[in-house]
């Protein structure tokens, strides 16, 4: 028989553990589930770089007019795929010593008479100076400010400067680049609250009043989701009359690209939905007396927030590459909108991808970023959705 | 640390006695975020041939990890900081601890020498394998068999284990099967490769009370006929009583007390040991009747009267002749409660005593039946309030959740909690809503400083004091408690009576208490009503049901109940209801 | 089972009559009919037009019928005729040009689902198992960039590299010797020569996605009191793992064909039009823009039932792998 044996001592308040890292612990019982979710994504670093990059693209897009050095659509024949100029900061001056001087060179074209094909080379003695916050092209910011300062550009203003070189028509692919990034960033923007908007009405439609309503709105999602989606893009976005201005046509475009991105967003939130309805603590506050109204705004709601902002991050870049796409495919925006797949479309063959690569690596390059950015955060967002969870 | 020897009787019992394991010095560690838990401290313990070692703790005393080290299956984040598990062999002891995790060695012994039972036979089976296969996939692994030998002896296990038609049942799937019967299947995979020492860690917790008895039953037989021995982890003293030949009690990751069952039982040294004790024998009394002395007078009005209540489901859904799938969950259930009246409802899982609690609230519609409330003024047939007249009534009548933590609010303050019944009633806002969420909270002890905080600073006694505060709020005459102490330790589950006992002299409370827990209710209840397959079978005084019951079934379930004396063990001789 | 099968079956026919609604309401988008398109098409060519002749078209097509009856007509020639209606710009049935186009669409999408599941079941399991190891995050990293990359804008790269360092061209399925030649060995491993970019840049973002899916599903699995059943038994680790988690973490595996498929269909119908590939990608394309709307709706229609078809197989091979799909 096992021996009677006993510790002497008085029980244990609580389990045994020794600190990992140095320094208190955060003090978390007062703190609401924002702070909590935000302590959760600040921890994420890769999400906050995402955020980060994020946020300047949309500053870019604001800011679009001051930052591009040049007019988007200003074309200089004499400067056709013209490559990349490398941004430097001392000059050699005529006496041989170095100086600090911002400046670009100058190319020297020659013409290959056989194939009458256009080809610059660098030439070191042409010293284009550049300053920051000049002069330029005047513009009207945001449509409605006349102004002509930018932050960065040639002193003189029939000097040119093409860091990113230039088109086939020889407009600066920077500028164009820059001004993009307003209408993609911001297609993405609007779509995406259209996808919202459409997603959480019917979404809560269907998980608040079940039974057939419920039964024709999944079913309308489960016909859209089943669909491909290009194919049908296309198929609307062929329907686009080529009278509408650019403007209508942006929207339109933003329309169908959104029509078709809400079906995830709906289930998401019918799905959460149904399951917080059976929540004790929805039971509890319904028992407490609360409205429907209040039910939903005050209890449900605020537990599908973080999870619709986390979806809707997701989402994003969907859209944005949905509009790269048609536009690539040119039955998406048209000139003299400026959009990153407006941009791609001038990189469509391998000849000139081969010639001008810079047509193809910078606006791709954006696109990339840009989703990449997004998936990021979306997830890092998805991780601290829930700070409850264990 | 000191270490008393209390006393020192060993039985020199030659092949009955032997130690197949031992543990010595066991610490275990676990690597969370910001810290290491030591889940385990310096614990040391013998297993016998033949005989049964109870390790008992609450949750969070490292009970279970420990036996999970001694097959070395801990999660990745854990790890053996120190200590050996000897296992002896004919080639003397193997020390599991430092066996390398992929060794032939280790996989031998997992299965092969050590059985392993869990507590959820439903996720411890794989869903999309049948029975049988999981079962002649063990017997393979450790006995030289071909697939036709394995699956006869598959069979002839699951007949060992009392699975009836052991022949069909062997190619069904786990969701086929009941719970009762996936433990059962749980234990025959165990027992496949014949081992010598069998761990079962808390394998009765997630069943009923009459399954338990049976299944303790099977585990206990089996052991002895075979010979085993048998490490059985659990929280519930009563089941300690009827099974242990000696017991090991745990605390925060140390073993605080060890000695033979009777040893602990009645001659409990450490603190720890005799507060576990003491919360539970004290649920083995009925306390209203020391503190309650008038019986339930039925000369009085009732406060709340339910009638012939019935609830069907899958009634209607049928356009093809529906009605004959019908489950009736409730089934013609009639009884009154009389003000300051504790009334417990008894049954096990699927007795419909959940969908009562909700049919007199009306969170689920009856099917027929009445349900009529006595309060001020006019008698309120409940079951014909429209929405507004509804929301008066669940003022005075109020639910206390099972689970403490989806009850509440995760993104809401404990005072938006508790606040809420008082903000949508209008009855008080602003400084005077913060001076009443004060009061409830002294009230159910808690304190009122604590206010601002969020529900996931609390644990889970503290939070369903929160869930009874919000009870309160609206001066209730009733509460319903479903199963209100069901996810608590068992001495937080005594407090949190005391509690409920204490408010109701205070304020003057009648209680429906929804238990599956027989002690819970008697230790709580004036009167009780059991509940089986919908109906009410029997209804009593608290005292009548649990020592006197008339129904086979109450009889059967009581006698299921274990008793938390090793000198007077119940389930062995209980009675068994067949219906 | 078969009961199984049959209700998935009439499950279809709602989402089949709301596939073929939006196909037909493609076609009818364009401003204009039909008619309106052939008139003026006979008019740049300078021919002839008769009045009486239009209207005998307008009552053969009933183009002054209300939408509904128009609609029937058009579903009903395409379920009992297996007539989708005239391409004006090929002057042939629609039913002659779709057909071959349509195989080569089937095939490319099932050569990358094929390469899809080859890919994320090995990078899945190995990710999970061994998480936060450098093996995994180089594999989360390649994922998160697969899953960052639209297809054409890989297509336009992959194809750059292969001009500039092959110094071949990679448009269309088969070299130019090949692409009248009947089938030989020599054409068939032409075609895997041509097939493999189109492959991966279709396949990329489905094998990303599906080995993040994967590795979370069997996350969640391996943390299942089952695995650790089953390691208690002495299987060794990777037994209890390969057995147990990877088999219930397939059905995710499996349902995937239900959303990856339209996604490869999209994939192709892009990355076609970027390569050059005899697919539906490129016809539809044009369709569109000449507003053959016939030819176009029939093929974003029978796009739509491919998926639906492969939707169908993915439940039904669902029910087959899990016992719990096919009780209830």
């Amino acid at each position: 028989m096992i021996a009677h044996s006993f510790i002497d001592e008085a029980p244990e308040t609580g389990p045994a553990v020794s600190a990992l890292k140095a320094g208190k612990p955060v003090e978390t019982a007062a703190a609401g589930p924002w702070r909590l979710m935000w302590a959760k994504i600040v921890r994420n670093k890769v999400a906050v770089v995402a955020g980060i990059i994020i946020l300047m693209l949309y500053l870019i897009g604001l800011f679009a007019e001051f930052l591009a050095p040049a007019l988007p659509d200003t074309s200089r024949p004499q400067f056709t795929n013209a490559p990349p100029q490398e941004l430097r900061l001392f000059a050699t001056q005529p006496d041989g010593s170095q100086q600090f001087l911002l400046h670009v060179t100058g190319y020297t074209m020659s013409v290959d008479q056989a194939s009458l094909r256009r080809s610059y080379v660098i030439d070191e003695s042409q010293v284009v100076p550049i300053g920051l916050f000049v002069k330029g092209a005047p513009y009207k910011m945001w449509g409605l400010f006349p102004a002509d300062v930018h932050l960065i550009g040639p002193l003189k203003t029939s000097d040119t400067m093409y860091l990113l070189g230039t088109d086939k028509l020889g407009r600066d692919l920077l500028s164009r680049l820059i001004h993009g990034t307003r209408i993609s960033m911001s297609i993405g923007l609007i779509g995406v609250s259209i996808s919202l908007l459409l997603g959480v009405v019917l979404g809560s439609i269907s998980g608040f009043y079940g039974g057939w309503v419920d039964m024709i709105i999944q079913r309308v999602i489960e016909v859209i989701s089943s669909m491909p989606t290009i194919p049908l893009w296309l198929g609307l976005a062929a329907a686009i009359p080529l009278t509408w201005s650019p403007l209508t046509v942006y929207f339109v475009i933003t329309l169908i690209v959104s029509l078709f991105g809400w079906t995830g967003l709906a289930r998401e939130v019918r799905g959460r939905f149904f399951a917080l309805r059976s929540e004790d603590f929805v039971t509890a506050a319904r028992l407490d007396g609360s409205s429907e109204r209040r039910l939903i705004f005050r209890h449900i709601l605020p537990s599908l927030t973080s999870h619709i902002l986390a979806v809707v991050t997701l989402a994003l870049p969907t859209m944005i590459v949905a509009e790269t796409a048609l536009s690539f495919l040119g039955i998406g925006l048209k000139a003299p909108v400026v959009s990153w797949g407006v941009l791609l479309q001038d990189a469509q063959n391998v000849r000139t991808i081969a010639n001008a690569s810079w047509l193809l690596i910078w606006p791709a390059g954006a696109v990339v970023l840009t989703v990449l950015a997004y998936n990021f955060l979306g997830d890092g967002m998805r991780d601290a959705a829930d700070p409850y969870e264990s | 640390m000191q270490t008393q020897d209390v006393i020192t009787e060993r039985q020199s019992d030659a092949a009955a006695g032997d130690v197949v394991l031992k543990v010595q010095n066991l610490s275990l560690d676990f690597r969370l975020r910001t810290q290491v838990l030591h889940a385990v401290r310096d614990v040391s313990f013998e297993l016998r041939r033949g005989e049964t070692l109870c390790l008992v703790g609450e949750s969070g005393s490292g009970k279970s990890v420990t036996a999970r080290a001694l097959l070395r299956i801990l999660d990745k984040n854990g790890a053996i900081a120190s200590g050996r598990v000897l296992l002896s062999g004919k080639h003397g002891d193997i020390d599991i601890a430092t066996l390398n995790e992929r060794s032939p060695e280790l996989l031998k012994i997992r299965g092969g020498r050590i059985g392993l039972i869990f507590q959820e036979p439903m996720s411890s089976l794989s869903p999309v394998h049948t029975i049988g296969s999981q079962i002649v996939e063990a017997l393979r692994l450790h006995r030289r068999m071909d697939k036709k030998q394995a699956r006869a002896e598959t069979i002839e296990l699951l007949r060992q284990v009392e699975i009836p038609n052991p022949d069909k049942m062997i190619d069904r799937y786990t969701f086929e099967f009941s719970g009762g019967m996936r433990q059962r299947a749980m234990i025959a995979m165990a027992l496949a490769a014949d081992p010598e020492i069998l761990i079962a860690d808390e394998p009765t917790t997630a069943l009923d009370v009459t399954t338990q008895a049976e299944i303790l039953d099977l585990i206990k037989r089996l052991q002895v006929s075979r010979g085993m021995a048998m490490l059985l982890i659990t929280h519930d003293m009563g089941v300690v009583a009827e099974v242990a030949d000696a017991v090991a009690v745990m605390h925060f990751g140390r073993i605080v007390e060890a000695g033979s069952a009777d040893a602990i039982f009645h001659d409990a040294k450490h603190d720890y040991t005799r507060r576990l004790l003491g919360s539970t024998v004290k649920l083995e009394q009925n306390q209203r009747a020391t503190t309650h002395a008038e019986p339930a007078a039925t000369t009085r009005e009732p406060v709340l009267s339910v009638r012939n209540l019935s609830k069907l489901y899958g009634a209607s859904a049928g356009w093809f002749g529906g009605g004959s799938h019908a489950i009736k969950a409730v089934d013609d259930v009639s009884f009154d409660l009389y003000p300051g009246e504790n009334l417990g409802i008894v049954g096990e899982s699927g007795s419909g005593k959940t969908t009562l609690g909700r049919l007199i609230l009306r969170t689920v519609e009856p099917t027929s039946g009445t349900v009529t409330y006595f309060g001020q003024g006019e008698p309120v047939d409940v079951t014909a309030l429209n929405k507004r007249q509804l929301k008066t009534f669940h003022r005075d009548v109020r639910l206390v959740f099972q689970d403490p933590f989806a009850s509440l609010n995760p993104r809401m303050t404990v005072k938006e909690v508790i606040g809420d019944p008082l903000v949508v009633s209008g009855k008080a806002k602003g400084a005077a809503l913060e001076k009443r969420v004060g009061e409830l909270l002294e009230l159910v002890g808690l304190d009122p400083m604590a206010m601002e905080r969020y529900p996931h600073a609390f644990s889970g006694g503290q939070r369903q004091r929160i869930g009874i505060a919000r009870a309160l709020a609206l001066d209730p005459k009733i509460i319903i408690a479903d199963e209100a102490t069901a996810a608590l330790d068992v001495s937080i589950r005594a407090q949190i009576l005391d509690l409920l006992l204490d408010l109701q002299k205070r304020l003057d409370l009648s209680f429906v208490f929804i238990s599956h827990d027989i002690s819970v209710v008697r230790y709580f209840c004036d009167r009780v009503a059991v509940m089986h397959r919908g109906k009410l079978v029997e209804m009593g005084t608290a005292e009548q049901i649990c020592t006197d019951p008339q129904e086979p079934y109450t009889k059967s379930l009581i006698s299921a109940v274990p008793n938390p004396d090793p000198r007077h063990k119940r389930m062995m001789h209980r009675t068994r209801f067949t219906a | 089972m078969l009961n199984y099968v049959i209700k998935r079956l009439v499950y279809m026919i709602p989402t089949l009559i709301g596939m073929s609604i939006i196909a037909f309401t493609i076609i009818q988008l364009p401003p204009g009919d039909y008619l309106t398109s052939m008139l003026a098409s006979m008019a740049d060519s300078g021919a002839n037009v008769d009045p009486g002749q239009i209207e005998r078209y307008r009552q053969i097509y009933g183009l002054d019928a209300p939408m509904w009856e128009q609609y029937w007509k058009w579903i009903s020639g395409i379920l009992f005729r297996g007539d989708f209606g005239y391409s004006f710009e090929w002057n042939r049935p629609v039913a002659d040009l779709i057909w071959e186009r349509m195989g080569s669409t089937l095939g490319i999408s099932l050569a990358s689902l094929l390469f899809v599941w080859a890919v994320s079941l090995p990078i899945g399991i190995y990710s999970a198992m061994r998480r936060h190891s450098v093996g995994d995050y180089a594999f989360t990293l390649l994922g998160f960039i697969g899953l960052a990359v639209p297809n054409f804008i890989m297509a336009l790269v992959l194809m750059y590299f292969s001009y500039k360092y092959f110094g071949q061209s990679v448009g269309g399925l088969f070299s130019p010797e090949y692409a009248e030649a009947s089938w030989s060995w020599g054409k068939f491993v032409d075609l895997l020569a041509h097939l493999w970019i189109p492959i991966i840049v279709i396949g990329t973002n489905g094998t990303a996605a599906l080995i993040r899916i994967l590795r979370a599903n069997l996350t969640d699995e391996l943390n299942k009191p089952y695995v650790v059943t089953a390691k208690a038994k002495g299987l060794p680790e990777y037994k209890a793992v390969l057995k147990y988690p990877v088999r219930i973490a397939l059905n995710p595996f499996v349902s995937a064909i239900g959303w990856v498929l339209p996604e490869l269909i999209s994939g192709v119908t892009i990355t076609a039009i970027v390569l050059n590939l005899p697919t539906a990608g490129p016809l539809l394309l044009r369709a569109l823009i000449s507003q053959d709307m016939y030819l176009a709706g029939s093929f974003i229609l029978l796009m739509g039932v491919l998926t639906l078809v492969g939707m169908l197989i993915s439940d039904i091979l669902l029910a087959l792998l899990d016992p719990r799909i096919r009780f209830n």
